[in-house]
């Protein structure tokens, strides 16, 4: 293969802007499974499940999906809410959460997806708005809108998040559960209610995360598995608890899926956040940013 | 009861399933049977890792494909040669070591970590041998590989019934590892770690060791299970045989019957394996996943320790006079001080 260089650049800065994208959909497991360890393998599932929100909303009302994901957001966090109180009952309170609080997210995951399959059936299916046919072109730089705007706004999101962690008393709440529950109860606080708030803003950001996806790509059920292995790179690549870890990786991460797909064929790109996943559990387990 | 009357007990009773085969004499009742059996292999070697040391693998669908195309690759290089076809027992350690061997490798990349580390990483890794299984295009790549299978073979008959034999031996010598383990050194090593894995490195267990010993075990069984599926299923597609039903139904089997010996994985397989081959024909394949998610679900919730624990329950006895010696998990005090 020739190498070129409109090629590379073209391929970093759209691996950079879909880093972007997976940052949205890291975000919520890096609130669930980094601070609050819950290992919700389930998440990539509610991102589908808000990717087909957006799609009936925009199909029967033509409303933006992005709009459509904000304004369902507190329906997620309603759910994510019920989710970890069921979550909390049967498996944190008899302590069992390893292995069959896996099992039960794992069964969750699936339901959803059969669910989604028998209801929707196997077809791709995608969204329309203004911003999805127009691209920017600087000299040989294409920016295609599609890509652009989930990842600013993903970028917004997590910035708000961000800041709703370390500035607000729940925030520094759902930051110290993790660390120590007692003193937390010292402080009048019920750990239980702060992780309950914090399992529901993480598939809150879920909605989001579907409503990016599927401007991004065409979606059918089972594309949800795909973005496990790469969520959870993410995820421990960026140090698992913190934000701004999560960004930094979710971009890497994209630059060099992107690489690889432009270079060797886009049918090789899925082993790249597994060998990512397996060299920062073998090399550096506390990930880029770390405590 | 010693491990050869057991041994003795469990080949009457293949004799007995066999026999009672053959009189049916219908060929459905192989393909069926052959396919529940295969579930009862895959979740006694899942329940070694995740029921006895705790640690939940995803990845059944990978290790079962390892086997799976190692058949392939070697009915491919095999077949100008003398040896061709190869017997199916050699087929099936080929594929026990290569499963083994990355089992025992994503062992010691993973285990030294958090429990959780291992089940994210399994669940990757049936991702990763996908993508490599595609772009080999020597096995077939993502078209697939089609396999020719001997119509009959001598003394026993049909082919069919050849393949549905190995796995009923296969079935017991799972079995029969399964009860091996459970009642030995090794198996108390394990239970150490599914209770308190600190406490167990303390005490001076081996841990790191005896998890590798339990992920390679694990593997190599499943990629045992893998091997014949070639010759049984005739055309093999990567979409299909890495498909996330084998992971699903590898852990709710256990689940459903009790991950705290060996009789668990057995009812498991045998009830869920039976009822979806039923919803299969009856209803659909879709509709037959989703019951299997519902009730993995449903079980984990209100009976977590599965049917043998409703069992205990029911008759209110000491779970030692059930299953062995082995200690059921009984409810362990909240992790909130």
């Amino acid at each position: 293969m020739i190498f070129s260089f409109d090629l590379l650049i073209n391929a970093v800065i759209s691996g950079i802007l879909i880093g972007g994208f997976y940052a949205a959909v890291t975000a919520g497991v890096s609130i669930s499974f980094g601070i609050l360890d819950i290992v919700n393998i389930a998440h990539p599932a509610f991102v589908i499940l808000g990717s087909y929100i957006a799609y009936i909303v925009n199909a029967k009302l033509g409303l933006d999906p992005i709009l459509t994901a904000i304004v369902m957001m507190p329906a997620f966090y309603v759910l994510g809410a019920g989710i970890y109180q069921i979550y909390y009952e049967s498996f944190e309170k008899r302590g069992q959460e390893s292995l069959r609080g896996l099992a039960f997210f794992f069964g969750v995951l699936f339901i959803t997806e059969v669910s989604l399959v028998l209801y929707f059936g196997v077809d791709y299916r995608y969204v329309e708005a203004p911003y999805i046919g127009p691209t920017w072109h600087f000299g040989f730089v294409d920016i295609p809108f599609r890509i652009m705007v989930p990842c600013i706004v993903s970028l917004l999101l997590i910035a708000a998040l961000q800041l709703v962690l370390t500035r607000t008393f729940i925030g520094r709440a759902i930051m110290a559960v993790a660390q120590d529950q007692l003193a937390l109860r010292l402080m009048a606080v019920d750990p239980i209610r702060i992780k309950r708030i914090a399992f529901g803003i993480s598939i809150a950001t879920a909605s989001l995360a579907g409503a990016f996806l599927i401007i991004i790509q065409p979606v059918e059920p089972s594309v949800g598995r795909q973005y496990i292995g790469r969520v959870f790179a993410i995820c421990v690549l960026g140090g698992l608890s913190s934000l701004p870890g999560t960004v930094i990786a979710a971009m890497l991460i994209g630059v060099v899926e992107s690489l690889t797909s432009t270079f060797y064929g886009p049918s090789w790109a899925p082993a790249v956040s597994f060998g990512f996943l397996l060299l920062t559990l073998a090399v550096r387990p506390a990930g880029l940013l770390g405590r | 009861m010693r491990t050869p009357a057991f041994l003795l007990v469990c080949f009457v009773i293949a004799g007995i399933v066999f026999a009672a085969a053959v009189a049916a004499g219908n060929d459905y009742v192989f393909f069926a049977g052959y396919v529940v059996l295969q579930y009862i292999v895959l979740s006694t070697a899942w329940n070694i890792l995740g029921g006895y040391c705790g640690y939940v693998n995803f990845g059944t669908a990978a290790f079962f494909a390892v086997g799976a195309y190692s058949t392939v690759a070697v009915y491919k290089l095999m077949a100008d040669s003398d040896f061709y076809p190869m017997p199916l027992p050699v087929l099936m350690l080929v594929g026990g070591v290569v499963s083994g061997v990355i089992g025992f490798g994503m062992g010691y990349l993973t285990l030294r970590l958090r429990g959780a580390f291992f089940a994210i990483a399994t669940l990757a890794l049936a991702v990763v041998l996908q993508t490599l299984v595609v772009n080999w295009d020597f096995v077939g790549g993502s078209r697939g590989a089609y396999i020719l299978r001997p119509e009959v073979v001598p003394y026993i008959g049909s082919y069919i019934e050849y393949l549905f034999l190995v796995m009923l031996l296969l079935a017991v010598a799972a079995l029969t590892i399964a009860r091996l383990i459970e009642r030995s050194r090794l198996g108390y090593g394990f239970a150490t770690i599914r209770d308190d894995e600190l406490a167990a490195e303390a005490s001076g267990v081996p841990t790191l060791r005896i998890k590798l010993i339990a992920t390679t075990i694990s593997g190599a069984l499943m990629g045992m299970a893998g091997a014949p599926f070639p010759y049984y299923i005739g055309y093999l597609q990567p979409e299909s045989t890495f498909g996330l039903d084998y992971a699903v139904n590898s852990i709710a089997m256990p689940l459903i019957g009790g991950t705290t010996s060996w009789v668990g994985p057995l009812i498991g397989a045998i009830l869920l394996g039976s009822l979806q081959q039923i919803a299969t024909v009856t209803i659909s394949s879709a509709v037959n996943l989703l019951i299997v998610g519902c009730l993995l679900v449903g079980f984990v919730i209100v009976a977590p320790n599965g049917i043998i624990g409703l069992v205990h329950t029911y008759w209110q006895r000491k779970p030692e006079d059930f299953v062995g010696r082995r200690r059921v998990e009984t409810d362990a005090p909240g992790s909130v001080p």
